[in-house]
């Protein structure tokens, strides 16, 4: 049961193959045999989840239930959840106990959708590795000794090696995209606005945007359909209609113009990840699509815009953790300063501290304008070059990230070769794009992904490109073996 | 560019951030490296460009001014670490 799609799980509970119940138990036990090694949960709801499967099973029976009745997933542990700890991987919010659900997850509860537990992640998002996390690292299931990708490592992992077939993520800089293409596994960040962020803890709010990380283009459409729309509770979200992804899945790929951005192709991309790159543009060619070259002349500006502008927001973001409200609250203060200086010193980890500290020195007086508005209007050349490709091209297609999943610790000691990670996805964040990546090869067996970016609010063309790619391969299809087969 | 001990304490308080006097010296060495990074950015032409305030340059919306929400105040302060009578607790600010 537990290798089968989304898409495939909802069929097959539909014509009563198995049940709901018996599948939610069937990955429970997966969960508490593997993840220990795997460490992709914070929180497993078992309880809950198996009560809910059971009420999906009588949906069913009475032909009443909702398109995705039954269907199990995972909610990265950034997403409030009603009655259920929300950590955002932090030892902040250890002790905090969601009092309501994100607009995503009631969305999907809804539609039918079962929460099995909250995914592990970078603490409030911030790390590509997986590693800052209060709760320990996460493995990546093809090799134990590397990372997932960050910060949805955890939902990357749990999808990767099975134990849930979909979870939710946020991408902020390459969030979704980035932990997908180290794990192997299909993974959409769509267009700001898209998605509402409410319920989902804010790292960088111009930037932040909820997704998902499945298997295939298909399951992610399923799910994206489910959740998008227009919220009164996000003001950012875009009052737009929103189309049935999945229904627009299928359509030919004949005439189809694909950009491939010189800067990406001919700077320091390792010539393996060159060639599956390559390989992929092949495909479509064969699928009736054709490949030209284009310019990004700014794009290279957009992880030092990423790394004054993400943590600009971040510092404004975090400032309402004070110990007074919700999460840790030091022991014994001395006075209100003490009480706030030691709530988040003790309550954030090192790198959420890097990067509140980065946000608070390039907003100070004196340096607002040299870092960032600097920033801020060089965002503005990076989305000019984004939409003047976009007058020539339909998608932009690329690597997702320049090498394949790392070693554990290999990069934690630089703060600053551990953002050179996201050098392919954080562009698109800045832009306000959708993107996504699905998997496109192996290289010494560690997946690599194929990133896929489209026009604003154009999720529907970017699925359906990768969804028509993974009509012609097994990338996607492979699963590791061993313990997790 | 080289960040000085006492810039970054000063940082760390405008932060309110608790930062050890043996922890320093590592976030002296970080930041430093973060600042020289983003320091690229001073090679981009950037004359006459307006700063992003939103990604599809859009505007935010306006809604009637009512309220919304139902008083959820025991609730949410559940979460709180010291609460009496209704209200959160913190050390005494007036002497």
């Amino acid at each position: 049961m537990h290798g089968r799609t989304l898409a495939g799980i909802a069929r097959a509970l539909r014509a009563r193959e198995f049940s709901s119940e018996e599948l939610v138990s069937h990955l429970l036990a997966r969960i508490e045999r593997l993840d220990g090694e795997l460490n992709s949960f914070v929180t497993v709801t078992g309880e809950a989840a198996v009560a809910a499967a059971r009420a999906a099973d009588r949906q069913l029976a009475g032909g009443s239930a909702p398109p995705l009745a039954g269907v199990p997933i995972a909610h990265k542990d950034i997403f409030c959840t009603a009655g259920v700890k929300t950590t955002c991987g932090s030892r902040m919010l250890d002790n905090f106990i969601s009092p309501y659900d994100a607009t995503v997850v009631e969305r999907l509860r809804d539609a039918g959708v079962i929460m099995l537990g909250k995914t592990n992640m970078d603490e409030f998002a911030m790390g590509s590795s997986n590693e800052t996390s209060y709760y320990g690292p996460v493995r990546n299931p093809w090799d134990l000794t590397r990372v997932p990708g960050g910060s949805s490592g955890g939902s990357a992992a749990a999808v990767a090696a099975r134990l849930v077939p979909a979870a939710t993520g946020t991408d902020t800089g390459g969030s979704i995209r980035q932990p997908a293409a180290l794990a192997g596994i299909t993974g959409i960040k769509p267009t700001y606005g898209r998605v509402s962020r409410y319920g989902m803890i804010a790292f960088a709010s111009s930037l932040d945007q909820a997704g998902v990380l499945t298997q295939t283009a298909e399951d992610a459409a399923l799910l994206l359909t489910a959740m998008s729309g227009h919220d009164p509770r996000d003001s950012t979200s875009v009052n737009a209609p929103v189309p049935d992804y999945a229904a627009g899945l299928g359509e030919s790929l004949e005439g189809l113009k694909i950009g491939v951005v010189e800067e990406f192709m001919d700077q320091g991309l390792d010539a393996d990840n060159a060639a599956a790159i390559e390989a992929a543009l092949k495909v479509f060619e064969a699928l009736g699509a054709t490949v030209q070259r284009i310019s990004l002349p700014n794009i290279g500006l957009s992880v030092p815009t990423y790394y004054v502008v993400a943590p600009a927001e971040c510092s404004s973001n975090l400032s309402r953790f004070d110990g007074v409200r919700f999460g840790y609250r030091a022991k014994a203060p001395r006075d209100l300063e003490d009480l706030y200086k030691r709530s988040r010193g003790e309550g954030f980890g090192a790198e959420v501290k890097r990067r509140i500290m980065t946000g608070t020195y390039v907003l100070s007086a004196g340096y607002y304008d040299a870092y960032y508005l600097k920033a801020q209007r060089s965002r503005q050349l990076i989305a000019a070059d984004f939409r003047r490709a976009f007058e020539t091209v339909d998608v932009i297609v690329g690597p997702t990230s320049p090498t394949p999943a790392f070693e554990l610790g290999a990069k934690v000691d630089d703060p600053v070769t551990m953002y050179l990670n996201d050098i392919y996805t954080i562009g698109v964040n800045l832009a306000g794009l959708p993107g996504l990546s699905a998997p496109c090869g192996f290289i010494n067996g560690l997946p690599v992904g194929l990133q896929i970016v489209g026009r604003a609010f154009d999720e529907g063309r970017i699925l359906n490109v990768a969804h028509r790619y993974q009509q012609e391969t097994d990338w996607h299809a492979r699963a590791p073996g061993g313990a997790f087969a | 560019m080289k960040l000085s001990r006492h810039e970054v304490e000063s940082i760390a308080h405008l932060a309110r951030l608790e930062i050890s006097a043996d922890e320093i010296p590592a976030y002296v060495d970080n930041l430093s490296r973060i600042i020289d990074f983003v320091q690229q950015l001073e090679r981009a032409d950037t004359e006459g460009v307006t700063p992003m305030a939103h990604p599809l340059n859009m505007t935010q919306p306006l809604r009637e001014d009512a309220v919304t929400e139902a008083d959820q105040r025991e609730l949410y302060q559940r979460n709180a670490g010291a609460v009496e009578a209704g209200l959160y607790l913190v050390p005494r600010v007036i002497e």
